[in-house]
């Protein structure tokens, strides 16, 4: 697990923008700044949503089981859709975006150093390799591991002074929040459940 | 819509929804295919996107107030509006920014009575007497209603719980008490005992983050086996004394998910009809509607919906749960009016998103129908906005209420950008659509959250919040699946208050216009040969015509008939409901009518 400094100079760099941005970004005093914090997490969890569709993607052509490919659609759509308005957030606060496509094409070694719960590229490798009911197994494993990162960003979010603040933020964290762990709950009773 | 990866599989085809489809380009107002849903193509925009409507009719529009909006962003979400209350010739606006009090005592032309500037989200809103409750959720929400936040990460400003406010003066609202709580109120019902009327009750169903103890002495986050007075799996009752509601505090946090072993975390485990489907996890309710006439509450409870016996409003009772595979999220309940239905609304991805595309299961994202046998809730079917929109358009079931025609269940219902639906579930198997209204998306080019948050019908009118666009108000026009006779008899059911989670019982008065409605039906259903009911038209005529004795025997003798009618007749029940109607009006006094 070797952290990229150059990955980690470009997400400093990111933070960096968003906080010199903020002042003039934001100039409605009728409601609370977003911050640096805030636009960390958006463009963080973009990463982190991708890699899981990267995992989902997986599914059709290795699982043995009905209901982890339509729990697979699920995620694939709810996260396409997530990544969608992470984006037009970003957007409309006139924040980079991370380029997706990019991010297919980087390794993902260098991803998990940054987001809690990502696969590193050997555990993506390990999971394409397997089949059947192994790979269901390491799929839920990972994919709980996985949302439960998620949770430990949002949980860092409102940890974060003046964070989650904006409206839309608190909005949007809350959600990924209960759908997370409404995710994590169905995929521990299908690793109960397993064959 | 930016350039996400996306892969666009058709998962369920869709015999109807393949037909809108291949609709899409074309324009409004082509009348080459004169079957397209006039919804399909809407031109976006806006204050001038394009509306298609049927049976709907929108006779007022009203934007937000100067100020409640941000002319360079109208979706923003700060100035979202969201659910409405109604008490007399008012409606109390809830929203992001804080309460918009309508008077609608022309409903065709409501004006701004006052405004209550009050954020933290979601600003749902009830009101009785001379309060008024507001819920809020969010981080940002301070007690004093500031619009600055509270930047801290523990704070002593900060307010999430449920406020309430004096309106005994509606242009000087103010603020008596602010019930905090440890996840907030994101929606909260309100609670009338008959046998308590010193006290009301409200439930706050909180589904945000759990806010620190040392914000909030005793609030826990964690997972009940590490703490089992964690803050989850449950809801909070606050009691408000009418006379001292200062005095409001919540007096108890019943633990509905409970399971026969005692586990606080009982549904959330899978141990309800089918343990395979749970998609969101049951820690928290979403929204509860009660029904006061039967002490019965419906729970939408993010993972289940649930029934509670409320018989004592302060220790509710489950008595049923279920799941459903098709369901990611529990979200509202609506009873039908003999209570013998439960209506159950799945809020998939949040609200925030577009999910009534082609692509997406017409069975995600829907209505579910249940029938209620004694403490069983049995699925029926499904319902789904029948057309599908953009992916610029978030949309999926939301909001909304039963419209009080006799003899049917017939409900309004918000969709958000894909507008409002107005359909018929009295077969709970088999729902159908009767009117619409809809425009096109606020800009067919990005997905901007807006759309109808709540539509509710109030003494004969359906109110809409837009969420960026205003208050709508329409009225329902009759046509081949609604009559006016239908109409003018939910026009007959007036109410003084009404909060739709404290869902009212229709109660027709004797009326020769509820009468007309059955036989509507009737005649429409083929409930009685047509030549029957062409007589019983006429003699129904007649006999309103008549006065005094003569009216009353003219009656009588017609309810005598019906009643012979209902024994052979195909639709006995409404035939019967038809002679009961009739013997009612024998009853009264013609000089009354």
């Amino acid at each position: 697990m070797k952290a990229s400094p150059c990955r980690a100079a470009a997400v400093a760099l990111l933070a960096l923008i968003a906080l010199t941005t903020k002042s003039t970004a934001q100039t409605d005093t009728r409601r609370p700044p977003f911050t640096a914090a805030d636009v960390h997490f958006m463009q963080g969890m973009i990463t982190h949503h991708a890699q899981a569709l990267v995992m989902a993607a997986l599914v059709p052509t290795h699982t043995s089981r009905d209901d982890l490919l339509l729990f697979a659609k699920r995620i694939e759509v709810s996260q396409q859709d997530e990544i969608a308005a992470m984006r037009r957030w970003l957007e409309s606060h006139h924040q980079p975006v991370e380029d997706m496509d990019a991010m297919h094409h980087d390794s993902a070694g260098t991803m998990e150093m940054l987001m809690p719960g990502m696969l590193t590229a050997h555990q993506l490798a390990q999971l394409s390799a397997a089949q059947g009911p192994a790979f269901d197994e390491l799929f839920l494993q990972f994919m709980i591991r996985h949302h439960e990162g998620a949770l430990t960003m949002v949980s860092r979010l409102f940890a974060t002074t003046g964070a989650g603040q904006d409206a839309e933020m608190f909005r949007f964290a809350s959600e990924i929040e209960s759908d997370q762990r409404a995710e994590i709950m169905r995929m521990r009773a299908m690793l109960a459940a397993r064959p | 819509m930016t350039s996400v990866p996306t892969i666009r599989r058709l998962l369920f085809p869709v015999a109807l929804v393949a037909m809108a489809t291949t609709n899409t380009v074309g324009a409004q107002g082509d009348t080459s295919s004169a079957k397209a849903d006039p919804r399909i193509g809407l031109r976006g925009g806006w204050n001038d996107a394009a509306e298609a409507a049927r049976n709907l009719q929108l006779i007022a529009h009203r934007p937000k107030p100067e100020g409640w909006f941000r002319a360079d962003s109208m979706g923003d979400i700060n100035y979202w509006n969201s659910d409405m209350a109604f008490k007399g010739n008012y409606v109390f606006l809830g929203g992001y920014y804080g309460v918009q009090i309508w008077d609608i005592s022309n409903a065709a032309s409501p004006t701004l009575r006052a405004k209550l500037l009050c954020p933290g989200g979601q600003g749902d809103v009830s009101v009785y007497r001379n309060l008024l409750f507001l819920s809020a959720q969010e981080t940002r929400a301070r007690i004093d209603c500031g619009t600055q936040g509270a930047p801290d990460t523990v704070s002593a400003e900060r307010f999430r719980g449920v406020r309430i406010f004096d309106i005994g003066d509606m242009d000087h609202p103010k603020q008596v008490a602010a019930v905090q709580t440890c996840r907030g109120s994101h929606t909260h019902t309100l609670v009338t005992d008959p046998k308590d009327p010193a006290n009301v009750y409200i439930y706050v169903s909180g589904t945000s983050v759990v806010r620190p103890d040392a914000e909030l002495a005793g609030c826990s986050g964690r997972p009940p086996e590490e703490d089992p007075n964690t803050a989850l799996f449950r809801i909070d009752v606050i009691r408000v004394p009418l006379a001292r509601p200062q005095d409001a505090r919540i007096i108890a946090n019943p633990r509905l998910f409970t399971d026969s072993a005692g586990a606080i975390a009982g549904l959330a485990k899978g141990d309800t009809l089918d343990k395979e489907h749970h998609h969101s996890e049951t820690s928290r309710c979403h929204d509860i509607t009660i029904y006061p006439a039967l002490s019965l509450a419906a729970g939408a409870c993010a993972g289940n919906g649930i029934l509670l016996d409320i018989r004592d409003p302060v220790n509710p009772k489950r008595i049923a749960e279920v799941s459903d595979p098709n369901f990611s999220f529990w979200h509202s309940a609506t009873f039908s009016n003999d209570g013998r239905k439960v209506l159950f609304t799945d809020e998939w991805g949040g609200g925030g998103l577009p999910k009534c595309r082609a692509t997406d299961n017409p069975k995600w994202g829907a209505d579910a129908i249940f029938t209620l046998t004694g403490k069983t809730l049995n699925p029926a079917g499904y319902y789904k906005l029948p057309v599908v929109q953009t992916d610029t358009e978030n949309c999926v079931a939301h909001n909304g209420s039963i419209i009080p025609v006799p003899g049917r269940d017939i409900m309004v219902q918000a969709w958000y950008q894909g507008g409002v639906s107005v359909f018929d579930f009295t077969d709970a198997s088999h729902p159908v659509e009767i009117a619409f209204f809809d425009r096109g998306p606020a800009d067919s080019t990005s997905l901007f959250v807006v759309g109808y948050w709540s539509t509710y019908w109030y003494n004969g009118h359906i109110y809409g919040t837009e969420m960026g666009r205003g208050l709508d108000v329409f009225d329902l026009k009759p046509s081949e699946y609604l009559s006016q006779n239908e109409i003018d008899a939910a026009k007959l059911v007036h109410a003084d208050l009404f909060n739709p989670q404290n869902q009212p019982k229709a109660v027709w008065p004797a009326s020769f216009v509820v009468a007309r409605a059955y036989l509507d039906q009737l005649m429409r259903d083929k409930g009685i040969p047509s030549a029957r009911s062409t007589v019983v038209a006429r003699d129904l005529g007649r006999a309103e015509k008549m006065k005094g004795a003569a009216r009353r025997t003219a009656l009588k003798q017609l309810a005598a008939q019906l009643d012979r009618d209902a024994r052979r007749a195909s639709d006995k029940t409404r035939v019967q409901a038809l002679a009961d109607e009739v013997r009612q009006l024998g009853g009264v006094k013609a000089a009354s009518n």
